[in-house]
């Protein structure tokens, strides 16, 4: 059900600006998406397709570009992927950090015609 | 542009947007934050799993603050107006919201029922958002603080399997201590998972069957939203994280 909600969103907002810009047809959504964000790729294609029927994005090609989970050590300044249990710095072994990428959620561009 | 495709006639262009999806919802959650502000009303978002305890913490606070505070309290689940009912049995104004399936509550869903609550008559709105440890910190409601619950019986690897959720509250209060000699707990491995992504996080260890660390909580939040009654208006929570207590420094078990 999120993405159903999300995947509306997106269709909104595509459509506001690809009628900004007179396109006839949306054919692509490029998105971006960090790891952390919860969002399903085939999930937000799957309702896509459905609540995209009938508008000019009808058929349109969802990409997405996944950013992966970084962080910033605090005590040394290394960023370094966050990867599953091991949230140590790579650098100085201190543990965790702030999030630097990985909130990831917004919509790139579309590509019309 | 990418320009005219060779044996094409249509044109192919790239309209470029760079825009958070979710930004509507943010505008109606700036708007409601605006409103609470204006109304002087001090809004939490409380989180949590099904089952950790948002209802029992929240009457927990109510019991603890009513004196002090004119409470009001939204209440979303997919369905039902239990949450609402037990709410309303304590003499409080409860809203239930049933959002019909969706896992979150959104900054809309909030607005339509602001209405149902005399805002000039509160100081600290409760919003007991749909038990979901992913969605719910997606979707600003224009709340305070984001509060979060875990619980015991969850187990201690939570942290590090809801990194989104962890690191983007403001408040973690873990419900259900008094089951901590029953669990196979290890409070260490569960408080280093949190501090690794959230070490600015206020940290409460209760529980609200036995009371333990409820008032500690209590007066926290009293204490905080007398802070934010001072400086209303900031855009960015009421207080910046280097004011609240830390994780470290909170309430030890």
């Amino acid at each position: 059900m999120h993405e159903l909600a999300v995947t509306q969103s997106m269709l909104n907002l595509a459509l506001e600006h690809a009628e900004q810009a007179g396109a006839r047809h949306i054919t692509g959504i490029n998105l971006v998406i960090g790891q952390m964000s919860g969002i399903v790729d085939d999930c937000v294609q799957f309702y896509f397709d459905f609540v995209s029927k009938g508008t000019i994005a009808e058929g349109a090609v969802l990409s997405f570009e996944r950013v992966a989970s970084c962080l910033r050590c605090r005590s040394c300044g290394e960023e370094f992927v966050l990867d599953g249990h091991d949230w140590a710095c790579p650098a100085c072994g201190a543990l965790g950090g702030e999030v630097i990428a990985g909130r990831e959620f917004y919509m790139d561009s579309v590509e019309v015609e | 542009m990418t320009g005219q495709e060779a044996g094409s006639k249509r044109w192919d262009v790239k309209v470029q947007i760079v825009k958070d999806i979710l930004s509507a919802n943010e505008q109606i959650a700036l708007e409601n934050r605006q409103l609470f502000d204006e109304k002087g009303v001090f809004v939490l978002n409380v989180m949590a799993a099904p089952g950790a305890g948002k209802t029992s913490l929240i009457e927990c606070t109510i019991e603890a603050l009513r004196e002090r505070l004119r409470i009001g309290v939204i209440e979303g689940d997919v369905a039902s107006t239990i949450d609402a009912d037990r709410i309303a049995r304590l003499g409080i104004p409860a809203v239930q919201i049933n959002t019909g399936g969706g896992c979150h509550l959104d900054a809309n869903m909030v607005r339509v029922a602001l209405p149902r609550l005399s805002l000039d008559e509160t100081d600290l709105l409760l919003i007991e958002n749909v038990g979901n440890l992913i969605c719910p910190t997606g979707f600003a409601l224009g709340e305070h603080l984001k509060v979060m619950i875990a619980s015991t019986p969850e187990g201690d690897d939570k942290p590090y399997k809801y990194p989104g959720m962890f690191s983007a509250v403001d408040v973690l209060v873990l419900n259900k201590v008094d089951l901590l000699p029953l669990l196979e707990f290890d409070l260490d491995y569960f408080r280093r998972g949190v501090e690794a992504l959230n070490p600015d996080v206020a940290f409460f260890p209760v529980s609200c069957k036995t009371g333990e660390g409820v008032q500690t909580w209590a007066k926290w939040l009293l204490a905080t939203q007398g802070m934010a009654q001072q400086s209303p208006g900031s855009t960015t929570g009421v207080l910046s994280p280097s004011r609240l207590p830390t994780f470290s420094q909170t309430n030890q078990i």
